[in-house]
């Protein structure tokens, strides 16, 4: 463990210090946190209101023979149960998903994942609802399950989807980018080849609030009140009026403080549809939260993808292409989130950091009898599978030529007069400059020193393990030429409204999900207008209040919504221009700006600061022509492009020889977003992914037995880190900015989600090279990396 | 069935189900929900508060458990307008995101500089690895938990002084 450097105290605290834009201040949704008053889903309480709780199914694959109702409806504070032939009379037993397919509310025919919604209890208290569901009698026919992604395909497999017209087998989709045929030209010509199946287990978001919501149907003016953990607030309410036939007008969505959503609360689960119709079922309020085993047998899982990884290069390190093919786990029904023209998300940046000459994947998803999901668990639409197989196969590349797996990758990076970089996926890299990161890594790392300490422990038999990776993300989804979920471009909107008195209103279609949306977005209006943040109040999270916008998932609330507030911004300060112009007496090309304030050029005493304008908008100042009574803009921002962070991280890891223990001992992460608008929280989003990066490596996983039980449905079976699993991380930055982008700004939310995994992996595998280990798939728990040295892994499934 | 306990220093009677967690009788009996209900199974440590001074996991108590003794909350934790040193510290070392495991840890870190006045790392790492964050990677948390330590959280009753600017925080490393 490193010892922890005694920080002195910040100097935000006092206000002469604070900056009026970027940099490093505290955060303004703190002060109700820490007092315990913070208000989740959980804490919404209306008259009336009622509980409910869904029955699941224990089996993974079975049919519904009979469910018996009789008693459960009979306990006296129960007031409604719904079974799935209840949803079928109203048109609701399925719900169309964010993939072109359909998945079931309350199961009807069959069940298809053990956890499976199966009937919902209406009931006075949450624990009564519990109690009716012990209550409900049903009958189950078992059926043989697909359990083994490898074998969902075979000819005799059971057709998990008999619900669907001419579905004869669990294929989803075929995918593919690059050129086949000039990529397998360039390897049938390499002097190498190296191959691995790679396999990036099932793993789940797992935030530390569930899922739920409060329905609150009026029954009298027909409006939904939807309280909901949503991180896509508005796209929900789209989705909930073209599902429930319910107009979008009457349909609001609140998404209030968030406990983490990580990917996790991007869907729309049964759940919430389901307190949404016993809210219309019994005239009254409904909660409906899940507990645990819910939210980790049922709710958006991530990943599941089973790669092999080929990589072609010169004896002397130069890659020449890499190319894969990938079985897709998308569990009973396809509910992944992601754009609609990319079904495999943007997994085609698997190409990594690297000038390459050709790149070839092709994608096939299949039906298993496991949770509906996918993209999830901060991976910016599958750019965690993409890094985590890229930066896998270098080290074994590296492994192969004995080279320097350091070394090799300097070698082979985009170097900065290629930017803007077209890779051979058809991605246009925005910016980047790879090689100061990584050597800026390797400095704070002491690279070399590591590397003589591994040679001395491996001398006596010690294990220890170095372990790089240099990630590129893919973020801001996304321009709407390229980019829709279910026919919505995936733009977002802000609203900028100066008052009076000069302090500010900035309202979004993103929503926090502990981001601190509320200090990060004041920010950036802050630098643009010289409000300070203080004065500027950030409304998110309710539909009635906002702009319509996609929300917040795959990092992309600074690159889009960012982009939606600064020019917002620029607006009201060429307003604002015209009407100081007006003030002034003068004309607007005769004024200046400085932060906050116009004033006549050669004569800097003489001007109007944003304050005074916004009073002369609203008062009796004789406006210019064309020019409104008010300081106010709203803009819907479509990117340009996405934005490509970049990193470098290294991993030192310590391995028990006679246990397996994997001991994460140093953890240096060097990272590029951009433009940085509050370092603070930059730290704190690569603290986070780091940590889910350690988890994902060293010890979560949603497994499965040949039943098709979940193996990782508590928290006692899905292990998370704690304080004690992870290091003090050591953090460093360099600064490339977006070239599109209005601040220049490229997100950071995901990067150490995504570049982590592999560094901590193969620091594992560096660690085991003496057994003669190449590759190792996640976790690296004890166990398997006991296994591992003994030489017989087993796949995780 | 009646209990009857004192919570936050106020003493608080109320009839309840003999079965009911200690965690529901918090948030729904009597409506502080600074207390987070995340796992069911002792994991997570978001439904922690302290019972006669020693964290618990409310999720695992019963509320019957708890008559006649003392709970302290999130919501117990400032006096009045003046946040504890440990509230302070979250917030200055960024100790928190989504502020859902924050009142546990809270309470937690509370407990320990009762005890220990000065933590180093390891104790404080250890003191709070029954409670999950999955948004700081846990040392923030732990940076909080110091600045607290240094400005007199560990003595008892001190009034919390906000401190004078100092140095700039510990810079990133930047390249050269």
């Amino acid at each position: 463990m490193t010892e922890l450097a005694e920080r002195p105290a910040n100097p935000a605290a006092t206000a002469a210090d604070r900056p009026i834009g970027f940099g490093r201040i505290q955060r303004k949704e703190d002060p109700r946190f820490v007092r315990g008053r913070g208000r989740y889903v959980d804490d919404i309480v209306l008259p009336g209101m009622l509980h409910g709780a869904i029955l699941r199914s224990p089996m993974a694959h079975a049919r519904l023979v009979s469910i018996d109702t009789t008693e459960a409806l009979a306990h006296p504070k129960v007031h409604a149960v719904i079974t799935g032939r209840d949803l079928e009379g109203l048109n609701l037993a399925w719900a169309p998903t964010l993939s072109a397919d359909v998945q079931a509310v309350l199961a009807t025919a069959k069940v298809r994942f053990q956890g499976q919604e199966v009937a919902f209890v209406v009931a006075d208290d949450r624990y009564a609802a519990r109690d009716a569901l012990e209550l409900i009698d049903v009958e189950y026919e078992e059926l043989p399950p697909v359990v083994d992604v490898r074998r969902a395909l075979d000819p005799g497999a059971p057709v998990i989807r008999d619900d669907k017209e001419g579905q004869t087998d669990n294929h989803i989709f075929d995918w593919e980018a690059g050129d086949r045929a000039e990529t397998d030209a360039v390897f049938a010509a390499a002097e190498v080849v190296v191959s691995e199946e790679v396999v990036y287990p099932r793993v789940h978001p797992a935030p530390m609030e569930t899922c739920g919501a409060v329905a609150d149907y009026d029954p009298v003016d027909g409006k939904l009140t939807l309280y909901e953990t949503t991180q896509a607030p508005h796209a929900h309410r789209t989705l909930f009026a073209m599902v429930a036939g319910i107009p979008e007008h009457k349909i609001r969505v609140i998404s209030p403080d968030i406990g983490g959503g990580f990917g996790n609360k991007v869907g729309i689960y049964p759940g919430y549809i389901l307190a949404v119709v016993g809210s219309i079922v019994t005239g009254r309020p409904v909660k409906w939260m899940e507990d645990r085993s819910e939210n980790l047998m049922s709710t958006s899982f991530a990943r599941d993808y089973v790669m092999r990884g080929e990589v072609a290069a010169t004896r002397d390190g130069k890659i020449l292409a890499v190319r894969t093919q990938v079985l897709a786990d998308h569990g009973a029904f396809n509910a992944t989130a992601q754009p609609t023209k990319y079904p495999a998300g943007f997994f085609s940046i698997f190409t990594g950091s690297y000038d390459l000459q050709a790149a070839h994947c092709s994608v096939t998803g299949v039906y298993t009898n496991k949770a509906p999901g996918g993209v999830a668990y901060a991976c910016s639409f599958r750019v965690t599978e993409a890094v985590y197989l890229v930066e896998r196969m270098v080290d074994v590349l590296a492994a192969e030529l004995e080279m320097d797996p350091a070394e090799l990758r300097l070698r082979n990076f985009i170097r900065p007069e290629q930017f803007p970089y077209k890779n051979k996926t058809g991605w246009e890299y925005d910016s980047g400059d790879y090689e100061p990161t990584m050597q800026l890594a390797l400095r704070m790392a002491g690279y070399e020193e590591l590397r003589r300490e591994q040679a001395e422990k491996r001398s006596r038999g010690e294990l220890m393990g170095i372990g790089l990776s240099f990630f590129t993300e893919t973020v801001g989804a996304g321009p709407r030429k390229h980019m829709d979920i279910v026919g919505l471009g995936m733009a977002d909107g802000a609203e900028v409204r100066v008052h009076p008195t000069g302090k500010a209103v900035v309202r979004l279609s993103v929503q926090s999900q502990g981001q601190g949306h509320e200090t990060t977005f004041a920010q950036i209006l802050a630098e643009e207008l010289g409000i300070p943040p203080e004065d500027i109040d950030v409304v998110h999270g309710d539909t009635d209040q906002t702009p319509f916008g996609l929300g917040t998932y795959g990092s992309r609330s600074t690159p889009v919504s960012g982009g939606a507030v600064a020019l917002a911004a620029r607006k009201v300060k060429e307003k604002a221009r015209a009407i100081a112009a007006a003030m002034l007496e003068t004309r607007p090309e005769d004024l200046e700006w400085e932060k906050g304030r116009w004033y006549v050029k050669g004569d800097p005493g003489v001007g109007k600061t944003i304050a005074e304008i916004a009073l002369g908008a609203h008062g009796t100042v004789e406006l210019p022509e064309g020019i409104d009574g008010n300081l106010d803009a709203e803009v819907t921002y479509d990117p340009p492009n996405l934005t490509f962070p970049f990193g470098a991280y290294v991993c030192v890891v310590d391995v028990d020889r006679g246990t397996g223990k994997v001991h994460v001992r140093r953890f240096v992460a060097v990272d590029d977003c951009g433009t940085r608008i509050n370092p603070m929280i930059i730290e704190g989003q690569v603290h986070g992914g780091l940590a889910d990066g350690v988890g994902m490596a060293l010890m979560e996983f949603i497994g499965f037995d040949e039943q098709g039980n979940n193996l990782g449905g508590s928290f006692m079976d899905y292990l998370i880190p704690t304080a004690m699993e992870v290091p003090d991380w050591e953090t460093g930055h360099t600064v490339t900015p977006s070239p599109h982008h209005p601040i220049g700004a490229k997100g950071i939310g995901e990067s150490a989600t995504v570049g982590s995994p592999p560094a901590v992996v193969n620091a594992v595998v560096d660690a085991l090279a003496p057994f003669g280990v190449r590759h190792m798939d996640m976790p690296c728990t004890p166990a398997r990396v006991w296994e591992a040295m003994q030489g017989r892994p087993t796949p995780p499934i | 069935m009646q209990v009857t306990m004192t919570v936050n220093g106020a003493e608080v009677t109320r009839d309840v189900e003999p079965r009911q967690l200690l965690v529901h009788f918090l948030r729904d009996t009597l409506g502080l929900t600074g207390t987070h209900w995340g796992c069911d199974t002792s994991n997570c440590g978001t439904c922690v508060v302290l019972v006669d001074g020693e964290p618990v996991k409310s999720c695992t108590a019963l509320a019957a458990m708890t008559a006649g003794h003392e709970v302290r909350t999130v919501e117990g934790l400032a006096d009045g307008a003046t946040l504890d040193p440990v509230q302070q510290g979250f917030m200055e070392e960024h100790g928190l995101q989504c502020g859902f495991c924050t009142p546990g840890m809270m309470l937690t870190a509370r407990a320990l500089l009762d005890r220990d006045p000065d933590p180093d790392e390891q104790t404080i790492r250890e003191a709070i690895s029954g409670q999950i964050c999955r948004c700081t990677g846990y040392a923030t948390i732990v940076r909080s938990v110091r600045w607290a330590a240094r400005h007199g959280a560990g003595a008892a009753a001190e009034a919390p002084a906000i401190p004078a600017p100092a140095a700039p925080p510990a810079a990133e490393e930047v390249p050269a």
